[in-house]
């Protein structure tokens, strides 16, 4: 793994992506705007599974006018996350956000999956009546949650508090961040 | 810093003054204040974000179409309003720990001058065009629509770069 992202970033796309004035901060800035479609539509979804929003506009309705959108978001976070990580794999790979997000990442996905292959399945019964099923608002809640703290380790990747460079670190943030053993 | 100078030199003494001030030292001088709080204002554009979609898509025709379009920005309008109120509450402390690089920022001056343009036409010009809405998305409708994503985009792009220019 380590020798594959060491090679990865010594490619010629990459090394220019990360030395590059504008390209680099154009795709970072795209990153950050799709928070505002992607999250933005998702929170909305959320609130609605909650009852909190909307209460009288049917989950599907909310859900399948809102989706399209979502996509459209998720696409552009996917693309741009991935140009940056590409920019720099090395450096992602062994910061303890990046690896805090890739966790909450299958925490989002295994929801959202077991969501729509469950109570979402039988959602005409259930999308009009006042308080939805546990089920649906705890989706919608773990759904809120795990985006949220998803954007926060996001922004936290940007700080080098934690990389293996720094001496002195206790033990659980160089086995967290997969520093390699002095004598590897 | 830079050395292009958008604002006026009699407002230098202003910036520094209010880079000194206690909200400003304390979140510089702390490591972990201002990448959290920052943090809490890219939530907050989700937030923002999310509220001003709502509104935007439904008066451009699509997104919630079968709801009337007053509904639409009725049921925004308080999730529209926390999310500026959490984008202020966190703007304010990271702009007071580095106001003086403010000053000097391009970028800064430009989300300035678009903040107040995107709050007044959205709390003013959509808000009165949405309350009047036909039940139908017109050519009026959408006009307001993408006046308002342009505006909301200008602030959000601009707001990014003030931390990638000098």
């Amino acid at each position: 793994m380590e020798r594959f992202l060491e090679w990865l970033g010594s490619t010629p796309w990459s090394v220019a992506l990360l030395e590059s004035t504008l390209a680099w901060p154009l795709i970072e800035s795209s990153h950050v705007l799709a928070v505002a479609l992607f999250f933005g539509t998702v929170m909305m979804n959320d609130l609605r599974l909650l009852g909190w929003t909307m209460r009288r506009v049917p989950v599907s309705e909310v859900t399948g006018r809102l989706l399209p959108w979502t996509r459209i978001g998720f696409t552009i976070m996917v693309v741009t996350g991935l140009l940056i990580f590409y920019s720099n794999p090395v450096r992602y790979y062994h910061n303890i956000f990046f690896r805090l997000k890739v966790i909450l990442f299958v925490v989002a996905g295994l929801n959202a999956f077991l969501f729509h292959r469950g109570i979402h399945r039988r959602v005409m019964e259930w999308e009009r009546l006042p308080v939805l099923p546990g089920r649906a608002r705890a989706a919608g809640a773990i759904s809120l949650a795990a985006w949220a703290l998803i954007i926060v380790a996001g922004r936290l990747i940007a700080y080098n508090w934690f990389d293996c460079d720094i001496p002195g670190q206790p033990g659980w943030v160089n086995w967290a961040a997969g520093c390699p053993v002095a004598g590897d | 810093m830079g050395g292009r100078q958008f604002a006026p030199e009699a407002w230098l003494p202003f910036f520094e003054r209010l880079e000194t001030t206690a909200i400003g030292t304390a979140v510089r001088e702390s490591i972990w204040a201002f990448p959290i709080i920052e943090a809490v204002h890219l939530l907050g554009l989700g937030l923002l974000g999310g509220a001003v979609l709502l509104a935007d898509l439904r008066l451009l025709g699509t997104g919630l179409t079968r709801q009337p379009i007053a509904n639409v920005v009725r049921h925004a309008r308080p999730w529209l309003l926390a999310g500026v109120a959490l984008m202020f509450l966190t703007g304010i402390p990271l702009f007071l720990s580095e106001a003086v690089k403010c000053y000097y920022n391009t970028s800064f001056w430009v989300k300035m001058i678009s903040l107040p343009v995107a709050l007044a036409f959205t709390f003013a010009a959509r808000r009165w065009v949405a309350v009047a809405a036909p039940a139908r998305a017109n050519w009026r409708t959408r006009l307001i629509a993408a006046i308002s994503l342009g505006l909301w985009f200008t602030v959000a792009a601009a707001g990014r770069w003030i931390g990638f220019s000098a």
